[in-house]
């Protein structure tokens, strides 16, 4: 194992400051996966350290187990030097821990100064004066600029979030864990942010950053500690370390070739996207001016760390997601941004990324497989049972679906329902094919069988977009690969020519160069 | 929140909808039915009875004699129109919680009809009385469902402050206009003759609404289980994101299984004042809407379960009436029985339903790895 990387070394200046926290041996597991391995990490008095990986690296678990909103199953933590029990937040707040997760805890209806209240009141009574003079004295204190007496529900999102750091500071902490802190914010309010981390650093508070973006990463912190897949890849001293470096690390080095198969012939495009826009959840723009083309008989990969896009590119294509712009033609059709139906119609295949989201669990495994054409299984007003049953048969023999054609979906297997999936998109004969996160979660066994599927739809003539966080998965399957960062292409590139490296510079935002000239 | 803690019938729906556990519902009634009787004993012996003798009142004895067993069927009449109704909302994943109203507006529908057909022959008379209630309830149900599907605001508020409004409306029809002229109390004329519901038997209260309660639970079992229908409320229903997914209307299906519950409640409402009262009165319903909630979780939200469901409470109310006069004790203590037996069902359920969350694959445990744009439920559930 190879905890520490070639950069990973003693810090120059350990013997000035004991650490503050320091993490021994987590280990965390949730079923089959390990999302922390034996992790070792420690932190320092008055530093920025920064926790990089890609999205299920395991970043935030270590930082939830922590604050103590996740129990660990082995594994140590000291504070000052001495092991502590952290059972729930209030024990790690008592620690001196805080904690700004992704999704805020405030009280929406409330102002400022009774949300920073809230929790710490002894008494009975409420005193909003005395709890507005102590937000005022604390906003002040600290320099985050908020007022007392706004409503949280009107504030803006980086506002929030200056409420949820004055909130862990009112507190007296002296670690503060700020979770993709950047995700939500504009520029304007990133630089304030980091302003004011650097002022809180520099009175000796301890700042935990977690993120994937690199030149966060390199602009705002003094250590670096790496995960990949729950393991650490690195530590370093920020200055030390480069782009190219973290990258690597980040991304780590793909085994390529299992059931890598001869180049395609491309074929005439099918799908053709230009220009497409489209809005994410809080109606920010989630894709800007994507355009891309799948062959037939040609899997195009999507590489990014998760919440670039790819989301919203796949629910477009399978019209769950209105685009804002742009458009989607399949076979010189244009889609007209009518729904699923119409996708359906136009030959689009979909497995989507959260497959529990794609099945009705109460329902039957010979149910669920019609339930995207269920006018062809129907005589007059009725469902022709006899069909919809001879019909799960089959495919049930056809894809190895470990079920009867009776037995409600939610009690099979996570493989066996994507093979479910598998066997209602396929049936169908696509001439496009969508998928996204197709193995997540799957067993080798079942990983492998639906990554045998998927090149049979490639041989046989389908045009694919794959989109997957796992880039062993996209290296071996995809003849090309597109990569987002914030909602654009920023790079295309054959696999051929894709080092991780570079792919991971790009994934990060960095590298706007490495575009050169591959194919689109 | 306030929503939530209503009564707690929309518990269910934090459940992630009934359907997984409805399998459960046969097994469900006896054991339901057994606990419920074990915790009631207490209010019995409070009451000084001697509680198997009082639960033999309550459950068998009104099946003795051809009398009470008839009555039993006419107390389960309405019981079936308004189980069925609510248990199709449910099964949408509606939470009508308004069929009390809609039956009110139906009864209304039915006795401002009833009063002015008797021109008319029976054959045009009821049918007439029974389309303009089933208008009448779906009206009653249509402001919240267009609410819940364009605004997403919950319907089980909303259905449920239309309840009273509609008693209220009642009331004033009845304190206003529609006062009986000739005795001058609060109820409305007499309906005309043709336009009451013809009686089964001889000597008996039981007339056609209670077959026509049990062609609207077959219709409505056919419906669900053996048409594309069917299948598309039941997928809404237990997954609206997967339904959306497969390309299936969630907002209309939504609003189709609301206005047909509420017209189902409607014709119950009919049914009530063609078939018993004749005329509107204020004390049409003594929570037959409610009860309805009752009867649809209790019959695990299946047709089947639903009219056995409503026998049952039918038997229960015939029998605490009986058991009451016979035993002195508070006829209130069916009451107190029913509403335990809803407590008990619907604390099974959950009880069944985090089991069965349990023992599925632990799927939730890589929450804190998806992206923060995955489903809300997920992230909640540790919280739940």
């Amino acid at each position: 194992m190879d905890t520490r990387g070639p950069i990973g070394r003693e810090p120059r200046d350990a013997a000035s400051d004991a650490p503050v926290v320091e993490l021994t041996g987590i280990t965390k597991r949730f079923g089959d996966l390990v999302a922390n391995d034996r992790i070792e990490l420690s932190l320092r008095r008055g530093e920025i350290h920064a926790l990089l990986g890609e999205n299920g690296a395991g970043k935030t678990t270590l930082m939830r187990i922590l604050y103590g909103l996740t129990a660990p199953d082995a594994g140590e933590i000291r504070i000052d030097g001495r092991a502590v029990t952290i059972r729930s937040p209030k024990d790690a707040i008592a620690a001196g821990i805080g904690m700004v997760t992704q999704h805020f805890a405030l009280v929406r209806p409330m102002t400022v100064a009774e949300n920073l209240t809230l929790g710490r009141g002894r008494g009975v009574k409420l005193d909003l004066r005395r709890a507005e003079a102590a937000a005022r004295e604390a906003s002040e204190r600290f320099g985050i600029r908020v007022r007392p007496d706004a409503r949280v529900g009107d504030l803006s999102v980086g506002e929030q979030q200056r409420v949820e750091v004055l909130k862990a500071l009112a507190r007296d902490c002296r670690v503060l864990i700020l979770d993709e802190p950047t995700a939500v914010l504009v520029p304007q309010e990133v630089d304030a942010l980091f302003a004011t981390l650097r002022r809180l650093a520099e009175g000796g508070m301890t700042v935990v950053f977690i993120s994937h973006k690199l030149g966060e990463v390199l602009s705002i912190t003094d250590r670096v500690t790496v995960l990949r897949r729950g393991r650490v890849a690195g530590t370093a001293e920020t200055p030390d370390v480069g782009e190219r470096t973290l990258a690597e690390m980040m991304v780590g080095r793909p085994t390529i070739g299992v059931t890598r198969r001869d180049k395609a012939s491309r074929g005439r495009g099918v799908l053709r996207v230009d220009g497409l826009a489209a809005a994410g959840a809080h109606g920010l723009p989630a894709l800007r001016d994507v355009s891309l083309e799948v062959a037939a008989g040609e899997i195009v990969g999507v590489a990014g760390v998760s919440g670039n896009g790819q989301t919203e590119l796949v629910e477009v294509l399978s019209g769950t997601r209105r685009p804002t712009g742009g458009s989607i033609e399949v076979d010189g059709r244009r889609l007209g941004g009518r729904g699923v139906p119409e996708a359906l119609g136009a030959g689009i295949g979909r497995i989507a990324e959260d497959r529990h989201a794609s099945v009705v669990g109460d329902l039957s495994v010979a149910y669920n497989l019609v339930l995207e054409r269920l006018d062809d299984f129907r005589r007059g007003g009725r469902l022709d049972q006899r069909a919809i049953r001879a019909h799960a048969q089959e495919l049930i023999e056809r894809f190895g679906i470990r079920a009867r054609p009776d037995d409600p979906v939610r009690t099979l297997s996570g493989g066996n329902i994507q093979k479910v999936l598998l066997a209602r998109v396929l049936s169908r004969e696509p001439k496009v094919l969508v998928v996204s996160q197709p193995t997540r979660g799957l067993d080798v066994g079942a990983t492998e069988y639906v990554r045998s599927q998927l090149l049979a739809q490639r041989a046989r003539g389908a045009a694919i977009l794959l989109v997957s966080e796992d880039l062993d998965e996209l290296l071996t399957l995809a003849d090309r690969l597109i990569v987002l960062y914030e909602g654009r292409v920023v790079g295309r590139l054959d696999v051929g020519e894709a080092d991780p490296a570079r792919l991971g510079l790009l994934m990060a935002g960095r590298d706007a160069e490495a575009t050169s000239g591959a194919a689109a | 929140m306030i929503a939530r803690r209503l009564g707690g019938l929309a518990l269910p729906r934090r459940l992630g909808g009934m359907g997984s556990v409805v399998t459960a519902a046969p097994l469900l009634i006896p054991l339901a039915i057994a606990v419920t009787f074990v915790v009631t004993a207490a209010f019995v012996l409070v009451a000084g009875a001697d509680p198997i003798q009082a639960y033999y009142r309550f459950l068998v004895e009104p099946l003795t004699s051809r009398f009470t067993l008839l009555e039993v069927l006419v107390t389960a009449t309405p019981l079936l129109f308004t189980g069925a109704a609510v248990a199709i909302a449910f099964r949408a994943g509606y939470f009508n919680i308004g069929a009390e109203g809609q039956l009110l507006a139906g009864a209304i529908a039915a006795a401002g009809i009833g009063m002015v057909v008797g021109g008319l022959p029976a054959v045009l008379a009821l049918p007439l009385m029974i389309a303009g209630g089933a208008l009448a309830g779906a009206l009653w149900a249509l402001v919240p469902a267009v609410l819940r599907v364009r605004f997403r605001i919950d319907e089980v508020v909303t259905t449920l402050l239309l309840n009273p409004v509609a008693a209220l409306v009642v009331s004033a029809l009845l304190n206003g206009p529609w006062r009986d002229p000739q005795t001058g109390f609060p109820e409305s004329p007499r309906i005309a003759e043709s336009a009451v519901f013809p009686a089964l038997l001889g000597r008996s209260r039981l007339h056609i609404g209670f077959v026509l309660a049990l062609v609207v639970i077959a219709v409505a079992w056919f419906v669900l289980t053996r048409t594309p229908t069917g299948l598309r409320l039941r997928a809404v229903g237990s997954s609206p994101r997967a339904a959306a997914f497969a390309g299936l209307d969630v907002n209309g299906t939504l609003l189709r299984a609301a206005l047909v519950s509420g017209a189902i409640a409607g014709v119950a409402g009919v049914s009530e004042v063609g078939g018993i009262q004749y005329r509107l009165t204020g004390g049409l319903s003594p929570g037959f809407g409610y009860t309805g909630i009752v009867v649809a979780t209790l019959g695990g939200l299946t047709m089947p379960g639903v009219g056995l469901a409503a026998l049952l409470l039918g038997d229960l109310r015939v029998g605490a009436g009986t058991a009451g006069r016979a035993l002195g004790i508070p006829s209130q203590l069916g009451e107190i029985v029913q509403a335990t037996l809803l407590l008990v069902t619907i604390g099974a359920l959950a009880l069944l339903a985090v089991r069965a969350r349990r023992g599925s694959r632990d799927e939730s445990a890589t929450a804190d790895t998806v992206s923060p744009g995955g489903p809300a439920g997920v992230q909640d559930a540790p919280l739940a």
